[in-house]
């Protein structure tokens, strides 16, 4: 078990450093570099090279990476010109409230798809099961964007119950305090988490189906929602829970998205904005953030996974 | 996964009163039957999914639509039009125009061309990408497979639309560079499943029987590694244009697409969303139902293709 922790800690820790090579290589194909990025296009060469100087530019590229790295591990992700503060306070302000909408959708999703797959197991190749698949099959097929739109037409415009801009404010707090604004935003994002929920919940749903300790707990005369609740649900969950630390780079690209079409102001708007207006050290310092984030997640899902199910340890 | 009412491929001629081994209920005698080629037992597998024939229909039409349509259907889709912005579908606009002038249904066409050979082309590149990292990475083993495959695990924990918006704020907006941005990120499951064949493949038998007669190691991983993921391979392309059109959406919607005059389904929708408390239907559902029907499609013909190439594996 501790072999099995420690060998993942030494990959997710060589996975971060790739990461961090692959923001460097991509912050050293910025047309004229950084220094022109920063200072724009009418700077003259002097302040150009002053700007390099003085941000260590002229070093050989190796040196700085480690310059680079050395910046990141004492908490220095940047500053971000255009919104004339640094990228951790930005990051500070932002990532809770998509936090708060990331999570509301992971929550509504396994909510739904949890129990339906167990549903679809238990009544395989019925119209119930079918249907669902079809719905999920849809909700794969549908961009993030156009979902986004249909549920703005059904729920705010031909029949307006909820609004179609999502709560506005710097913090937490505020966002929450409207909560028929978060509705459409989290339903958005929670259609397409659970397409993919559903697929793997009914497939591992139906794998312990068919094991004998089902069998015999149904021969002992226990109701079958008693083994579905205490035997079925555990063992099926497993496979959930390496998909949620997975699946966070797809549902950070969906959030994205998300809040463009909901203008909800959290980090991927944050993001979407800065990457029209050019602006790097915001969307690489997101960029590392968010990728050690789902190092991390991963890393802490498969340990969840290895400490409830004792097969997985031995690989 | 075999086709239902297949005869079993191995069934021998049974001479004599022997009973029938081979479950086709031969008592005595026997039946001689060459067992069924890898290529019919592939397409008859693909055939009998209905699914499948409803993905191929959908994708001849959407090509048809995109590519021969122009042809048919002529409009202008360079010059704007401020005239006839935002009419409703009439005779002689069937879909409308759109807030420049454009007719909606002809621009639904071009859009179509550039999604298709975007989604297409980073597909392809992302597998071709995919596929020699993944067999490199297999067959070498060792501290160079360890090392190729940590860099895949980096790759994908980078959010695959963050990677395309810095990419594609840094570099020029062209179709190239938007294919190169697509197979940047879906160059992953291609590489993972290559390298698991590879393994598998590298310790058989008929390599190491290679290897000895003095086989080139690089015409080993061509013979033997490539031309068995080939259908795998397939697979994955297959289902990576579905993704790769959802990617180039997204990337429209969000304004870094292709940029004017060429258009694509996304950035159709991103101008659609601005007229959505107006009523103009024809700006928001059209592009959204084109991209969800071509995505459908294109998933329907490769999960068949998947089923079809697990078939024909099994048989072997």
């Amino acid at each position: 078990m501790i072999g099995y922790i420690v060998r993942r800690l030494f990959q997710s820790v060589v996975v971060v450093i790739g990461v961090t090579i692959i923001v460097f290589v991509l912050i050293h194909f910025l047309p004229g570099g950084t220094a022109r990025a920063t200072l724009g296009a009418r700077a003259t060469k002097a302040e150009i090279h002053a700007f390099m100087v003085a941000n260590g530019y002229n070093h050989p590229i190796p040196v700085q990476y480690l310059l680079y790295l050395k910046r990141l591990l004492s908490g220095n992700l940047g500053f971000s010109y255009h919104y004339n503060e640094s990228v951790v306070s930005l990051l500070t302000t932002n990532v809770p409230k998509t936090a708060v909408l990331v999570g509301l959708a992971y929550a509504a999703s396994l909510v739904v798809s949890i129990p339906l797959g167990i549903y679809q197991a238990v009544k395989r190749n019925s119209v119930g099961d079918y249907a669902v698949t079809a719905f999920a099959f849809v909700g794969y097929a549908m961009p993030t964007f156009w979902a986004g739109m249909l549920l703005i037409l059904g729920f705010s415009i031909y029949w307006p119950v909820l609004p179609s801009e999502a709560p506005q404010g710097a913090t937490v707090g505020a966002i929450l305090s409207q909560p028929s604004g978060l509705v459409l935003p989290v339903a958005t994002l929670a259609i397409v988490n659970f397409a993919m929920f559903s697929r793997f919940m009914r497939s591992s749903a139906i794998e312990n189906l068919v094991q004998d300790y089902i069998r015999t707990a149904r021969a002992k005369g226990l109701k079958w929602w008693w083994v579905l609740y205490r035997h079925l649900l555990p063992n099926s969950l497993g496979p959930i829970i390496s998909l949620i630390g997975l699946s966070l780079p797809v549902v950070l690209s969906g959030a994205v998205v998300a809040e463009a079409v909901f203008n909800f102001p959290g980090m991927g708007l944050l993001f979407w904005n800065a990457a029209l207006k050019q602006d790097y050290p915001l969307m690489m310092g997101f960029t590392v953030v968010v990728s050690v984030a789902t190092v991390l997640g991963s890393l802490f899902a498969d340990i969840c996974y290895a400490i409830i199910d004792p097969r997985v340890r031995f690989d | 996964m075999t086709a239902v009412g297949e005869q079993p491929v191995d069934a021998v001629p049974v001479v004599g009163g022997a009973p029938g081994a081979d479950g086709a209920g031969n008592a005595e005698g026997g039946t001689l039957h060459a067992p069924t080629p890898g290529w019919r037992l592939f397409v008859r597998v693909f055939a009998e999914n209905r699914l499948a024939v409803v993905g191929v229909a959908l994708l001849v039409f959407v090509v048809g639509f995109c590519f021969i349509g122009p042809v048919v259907y002529h409009t202008n889709q360079i010059q704007t039009n401020f005239n006839d912005a935002n009419l409703a579908p009439s005779a002689a606009h069937l879909l409308g125009t759109d807030d420049a002038g454009y007719d909606v249904l002809g621009r639904l066409m071009v859009a179509g061309q550039v999604s298709l050979e975007v989604g297409v082309g980073g597909a392809l590149l992302s597998s071709l990408l995919g596929a020699v990292w993944g067999a490199i990475s297999g067959y070498v083993g060792g501290w160079v497979d360890a090392l190729m495959m940590r860099v895949v695990d980096s790759f994908y924990a980078i959010p695959p639309l963050l990677l395309m918006l810095i990419v594609a704020t840094i570099f020029a907006r062209t179709t190239f560079v938007f294919i190169v941005v697509i197979a940047l990120v879906s160059w992953l499951p291609t590489a993972r499943l290559v390298r698991g064949e590879s393994l598998a493949i590298r310790v058989r038998e008929y390599v190491e029987a290679a290897r000895s007669m003095g086989v080139h190691h690089l015409r080993i991983v061509e013979r033997h590694i490539f031309r068995n993921v080939m259908g795998t391979i397939v697979v994955q392309t297959t289902l990576q244009v579905a993704n790769a059109i959802l990617l180039l959406a997204a990337l429209s919607y969000l304004g870094l697409g292709p940029p004017p005059p060429s258009t694509s389904w996304g950035a159709m929708l991103n101008n659609g969303l601005n007229y959505i408390y107006d009523g103009y239907w024809w700006l928001i559902y059209p592009a959204g139902v084109a991209i969800v029907l071509t995505v459908i499609a294109f998933s329907f013909v490769g999960d068949a293709l998947r089923d079809a190439v697990d078939a024909r594996l099994q048989r072997h």
